[in-house]
């Protein structure tokens, strides 16, 4: 029965995953959807099964692509294990922002997902774990009403559970098109993984890229243990700001991982392909990762 | 008097940024006693955009921590004219850590256009220092009243403003970005500020119906830069109520959590109404 479910949940990742391929790659429905996807940085031609068995890694030169919560998710999680967590949470328009609820309807139609987190539990390496992602395609993972919910409600899941936290942040920060209410998300993210850390639970924070503005001031730098991908875009500011700013142009590697790592704010630059054993490694360390149970 | 001013958020961003407006040291000044100045981060500078420090408000000891802008403009450059760095941010940590070592409530002021955006700000870790004073100001046993005076940009704003309850002047503006930020990132068009002013909900009186505020300031016409006096006889007034209460709090740490984790909150939907 046990292996029915698991074997369900698996089947809807999958389809979820799949609805991703629509972008960054062409329509299905298209004949004429090229085989060979160039890689943006390396100009190598390589072919789209390649580009998905790698977890849309260049194959060629180890470009990290941008990867959709779904396919994270199917990335880390074991097989079967994919349980989401308040799937149909949305907001509303409090600014009542003109084009507002029309840009989220056609997202929501082209991604599959309804906002630009998903938060689920399930297992790594064997251990269980709560595991919230955000995706970059949905208004660049900016951080509105819904999305500072889940990653609280995440939180709070995990503490109940006694589950180690994990999020994957791609964020621009802010979004602007909730005005105010998305900032005081920045409050209410660093204030439920705070409580959840003071448990005794056991965050860790990956960044991906890019993790930027009010992500980044929140839950983002407050990991017990802080991983990112290889050449993730982190930091507060946007290069563009600061660049307009001290008026001159910014040296290269700027607010990269492996900047931030020099800098002592990253304790592991962890390439994709490591990412789920780093994970499962990390988790047995910390076997009783959660929450623990004499605190009230 | 102050029920129907037609002033426009436009306008009300203009007074807050006005010059003269009165700031953190204006309120140190005017509201408190014995005021002893905490001076850098203890980690390796001072940042004087942000005024921390101890003193007695009525006779009885609170810390006082404030963003500022400086008279002049030397101050103001020293200051990033009002953008605090890492190190400010830090400085504040030290004040908050020792209010709660001591039992002590904060008082905030905040005026700030947002934390500072430059190569080195980055290199130490705004987000991360900006991060860290959520996470502490979500702990603190101790009662935190955040009034915002001038101007509160974005997270740095926010920084020093997770209040168990937060005032607000009347003229002054308080988002997620400035207008001009907003208007450039929404509408590739920064001239259009003004236009961003009016659908940001960034004043005092939008801000308490969106429940992210509890208390308007009322400011004398002209707004309080023109009687600064008479708007800090109302800031004290407001600032005693609202300490007296805010003492009797069994749990300010638990109260300050729920505030936050209700913010928005009237606007979510889980789904099962609209299936």
């Amino acid at each position: 029965m046990n292996d029915w479910f698991a074997a369900r949940r698996q089947r809807m990742l999958r389809l979820k995953v799949r609805r991703e391929g629509e972008r960054p790659f062409s329509p299905r429905t298209s004949a004429a959807a090229p085989v060979f996807e160039q890689c943006p940085r390396c100009r190598q031609a390589v072919t789209r099964a390649r580009w998905e068995k790698n977890g849309l890694v260049c194959p060629e030169c180890g470009f990290h692509r941008p990867v959709g919560a779904y396919r994270r998710l199917s990335l880390v999680l074991d097989e079967g294990s994919f349980q989401e967590l308040a799937p149909d949470l949305t907001a509303g328009d409090p600014l009542a922002f003109p084009g507002y609820g029309e840009k989220l309807a056609g997202l929501r139609r082209r991604t599959g997902l309804r906002e630009a987190a998903v938060a689920a539990r399930g297992r790594i390496g064997g251990l269980p774990a709560v595991v919230a992602v955000l995706d970059s395609r949905f208004l660049m993972g900016s951080m509105g009403v819904a999305v500072g919910e889940k990653i609280a409600r995440a939180a709070e899941t995990a503490e109940k559970a006694r589950l180690p936290l994990i999020v994957f942040c791609a964020s621009g920060g802010a979004r602007m098109q909730e005005g105010i209410l998305s900032l005081m998300q920045m409050g209410k993210t660093a204030a439920a993984v705070t409580r959840f850390r003071e448990k005794g639970g056991l965050y860790i924070a990956c960044l991906t890229h890019p993790t930027t503005g009010g992500v980044t001031a929140s839950f983002a730098m407050l990991g017990d243990i802080t991983l990112a991908e290889p050449e993730a875009l982190i930091g507060f500011a946007g290069p563009r700001v600061i660049e307009q700013t001290i008026g001159q142009t910014l040296p290269e590697g700027f607010q990269r991982a492996e900047y931030l790592q020099e800098h002592g704010f990253v304790d592991a630059v962890v390439p994709r392909g490591e990412m789920r054993d780093t994970l499962a490694r990390l988790l047995r360390l910390h076997q009783k990762g959660g929450a623990r149970r004499d605190a009230s | 008097m102050t029920q129907v001013e037609p002033i426009s958020p436009a306008r009300r961003v203009a007074l807050a940024r006005e010059p003269g407006r009165p700031g953190v040291s204006g309120a140190v000044e005017a509201l408190f006693t014995d005021f002893f100045e905490y001076r850098g981060d203890r980690l390796c500078a001072d940042d004087p955009a942000v005024l921390a420090g101890v003193a007695l408000f009525h006779g009885r000891p609170v810390t006082v921590l404030g963003t500022r802008k400086g008279a002049g403009l030397e101050q103001n450059l020293a200051c990033h004219f009002g953008m605090p760095t890492p190190e400010g941010y830090r400085k504040a940590l030290r004040a908050m850590d020792q209010a709660e070592k001591f039992g002590r409530p904060i008082l905030t002021f905040v005026d700030t256009p947002g934390a500072y955006p430059g190569l080195e700000a980055e290199a130490r870790g705004q987000g991360a220092a900006i991060a860290a004073c959520l996470a502490r100001m979500s702990t603190l046993s101790v009662p935190l009243i955040a009034v915002i005076l001038g101007e509160g940009g974005s997270g740095g704003a926010l920084a020093l403003a997770m209040g168990n309850r937060v005032l607000m002047a009347e003229n002054a503006v308080y988002s997620v970005l400035s207008p001009e930020g907003f208007a450039s990132i929404l509408w590739k068009d920064s001239s259009r500020a003004e236009e961003a002013c009016g659908v940001m909900k960034l004043t005092a009186g939008d801000l308490r119906q969106l429940e992210v505020i509890d208390r308007v300031l009322s400011e004398p016409s002209g707004g309080a830069q023109s009687d600064p006096a008479a708007f800090w006889r109302t800031l004290n007034a407001a600032l005693t109520e609202e300490l007296r209460a805010a003492e009797k709090l069994a749990d300010p740490a638990r109260h300050r959590q729920r505030r936050f984790r209700a913010m928005g909150n009237s606007w979510l939907h889980t789904g099962k109404e609209n299936a």
